[in-house]
């Protein structure tokens, strides 16, 4: 017996365009798939071009999501935990680059931290340089993913009722221990969340890094860059790669879902 | 002399203000009684350091908790013990190491802490779960670990917010009987927010009734039960209370009707009887009921092997009568009747006025 034997069936008006925007969002997925030359797979898997950019890829999100994790989680906690003036407008700034567009936040990277920007200067007398570096490329990502985990952290803390920590601190505990043994443990899940959501945004990072870093093989062309440059020189590396990163990015899909999503829903 | 608990509790709320006194002694357990809304949780929340007092003051065997005037201990600081109707056990860490915190957050080695713990446990019969989380438990089972976890700080304070109203009546029994055992042997005082006349009668030694953020009355449970002042604790107590002015035997009620009673009294009193002294019958008794009203039927309820019916005349009297009458009479809501209470049974006692 479905819902529908009761509330009638769906009507066709609301069907259809459901319809529509369903096959919209498969068919491109399914056309890189069909296209995929999966007979070349193992040959380009060993290229040393796209190991490199996948490695930089791995390395640089993960590099960003612990970077993320250090500054990202007690950002959120304040936000949802500590009643300050000007909470709404700190959540606000929180949340730019989330709507920025990724060039823009690479050429506003570039504006603090270019040859000539405000830190960018004094870091050069020091004989520091982080433009075109793969910290350039890690910074990029943790500027784009950071609002993501703090988004979702922050949620998840919010989600985990106060009422918690007034108990820890009746018992004797103080703010800090009962972030690190009530807080923490008790929003786990979202904070598991927040890094794969933030993980993922980084692996995907394209504008903010070829601004900000360039595009250099090794050292920072990561994966987007690399499809990007195949697809002029060698499309059908450009379909291999997407692929792979297809594939990455519906088992970050699963891993939420099966793992965390469905824990938080419990 | 200044009693071990001093507390003068003001809190200004746009809803309400709370204005309350409470003084008690190392081992008392007072239960603080009263309607929604009467501030009964703000109090306790007050005491606990959850919410800073506007003016008064709370000290504790000496050592002041909040002065009301901006200087006040941290939650952390305060030697309190909460336990809460939803019990709010840490869910990710077992029976054991949530009894274990509070000592482990006072300084406590991890294994003396454990060991306190355990012992907390088995005093609380729970001793077997100490290994299992709080969602493989039992409501009842997770209020035990609860109140193991706040007595194992060895409070100054306990503070039981409603502690047995989410439990099942047969679970809030057991449990109640070892509220009774252990709160007397705390350090310190215990106040119990409740809704349950037993929990009154049977756990506490002294009551607080609140009412609109005020002290309506202080006594020991059988002082409050026998001469409740608020029309709720009447109700808690299963009682009807009605209010007015006596003169000689006769008390005038607030709506103009005269109530006989057997006991001469002037001035302001409060008529108080059963539900079971009241009758109830379909035609205006005569005889020697001298005091009869003609109310419109409310509820029908059962209270244990009795019906209690509510009526709405006077302002929500109750009445028990057997099963069968209630079937004979054909109670049901929206039929009149007459109500009768005899002169001797009503008590009559002078309202008393605890403004301060």
């Amino acid at each position: 017996m479905t819902t529908g034997t009761r509330l009638g069936r769906a009507p066709a008006h609301l069907l259809v365009p459901a319809l529509l925007g369903l096959v919209f969002l498969l068919v491109p997925l399914a056309a890189l798939v069909a296209r995929t030359p999966f007979r070349g797979l193992p040959q380009r898997l060993t290229d040393p071009v796209v190991l490199d950019a996948l490695w930089l890829s791995l390395w640089t999100a993960t590099a960003a999501m612990a970077i993320s994790l250090v500054v990202g989680l007690p950002l959120a906690w304040v936000l949802a935990r500590v009643d300050f003036p000007g909470r709404s407008v700190v959540r606000v700034a929180v949340t730019v680059p989330l709507v920025l567009p990724p060039v823009v936040a690479g050429v506003a990277l570039l504006s603090a931290f270019g040859r000539s920007g405000v830190i960018g200067a004094p870091l050069r007398d020091l004989g520091i340089s982080i433009p075109y570096t793969s910290t350039a490329v890690v910074l990029a990502h943790v500027f784009v993913a950071l609002p993501f985990f703090v988004v979702s952290v922050e949620g998840a803390l919010r989600a985990t009722s106060r009422e918690y920590d007034e108990v820890a601190a009746a018992l004797g505990a103080g703010r800090g221990r009962t972030f690190f043994r009530v807080t923490v443990p008790m929003a786990l899940p979202g904070i598991v969340a927040g890094l794969v959501l933030g993980w993922a945004r980084s692996l995907g990072e394209f504008g903010a890094t070829i601004t900000f870093a360039g595009n250099f093989p090794g050292i920072t062309q990561t994966m987007p860059l690399a499809v990007y440059e195949a697809l002029s020189t060698d499309p059908e590396a450009a379909l291999t790669l997407s692929f792979i990163m297809l594939v990455a990015s519906v088992l970050v899909l699963a891993l939420l879902r099966e793992r965390w999503f469905g824990e938080i829903a419990r | 002399m200044t009693a071990f608990l001093d507390a003068h509790v003001v809190v200004r709320r746009p809803e309400f203000d709370l204005d309350a006194r409470l003084t008690a002694e190392p081992g008392d357990v007072v239960a603080v009684i009263g309607p929604n809304g009467a501030g009964k949780s703000t109090l306790v929340r007050a005491l606990a350091g959850l919410v800073p007092l506007d003016a008064g003051h709370v000290t504790v065997g000496g050592e002041t908790w909040d002065d009301g005037a901006g200087r006040a201990l941290d939650v952390r600081e305060r030697r309190t013990g909460m336990v809460f109707q939803r019990q709010l056990l840490f869910p990710h860490l077992t029976a054991l190491d949530n009894v274990a915190f509070g000592p482990r957050s006072r300084g406590v080695r991890r294994s003396e802490a454990r060991r306190l713990a355990q012992g907390w446990l088995d005093r609380l019969g729970v001793g077997d779960l100490a290994g299992r989380r709080p969602a493989h438990i039992s409501g009842g089972q997770a209020q035990r670990v609860s109140i193991a976890r706040a007595l194992a700080t060895d409070p100054r304070l306990l503070l039981l917010d409603e502690p047995l109203a989410a439990l099942d009546v047969g679970v809030a029994m057991a449990l109640r009987v070892e509220l009774a055992r252990h709160l007397p042997g705390v350090h310190g005082v215990s106040v119990l927010v409740t809704h349950d006349a037993l929990d009154t009668l049977t756990v506490a030694n002294r009551v607080v009734v609140l009412d609109q953020g005020r002290v309506a009355q202080v006594g020991t449970p059988h002082e409050v039960a026998q001469e409740p002042q608020t029309e709720h604790v009447a109700r808690l107590m299963g009682l009807n209370v009605l209010r007015g002015r006596s003169s000689g035997t006769v008390v005038r009620l607030a709506d103009g009707t005269d109530l006989v009673t057997a006991t001469e009294a002037d001035g302001e009193v409060n008529a108080c009887f059963g539900p079971q002294a009241v009758s109830l019958t379909h035609e205006e008794p005569v005889g020697s009921a001298r005091n009869h009203f003609r109310g419109t039927i409310r509820s029908v309820v059962p209270h244990g092997s009795a019906v209690r019916v509510h009526l709405d005349n006077p302002a929500g009297l109750i009445a028990d009568v057997t099963p069968a009458s209630a079937a004979a009479l054909d109670l049901v809501p929206g039929r009149r009747v007459w109500a009768a209470v005899k002169a001797t049974e009503v008590t009559v006692y002078a309202v008393r006025d605890l403004t301060r």
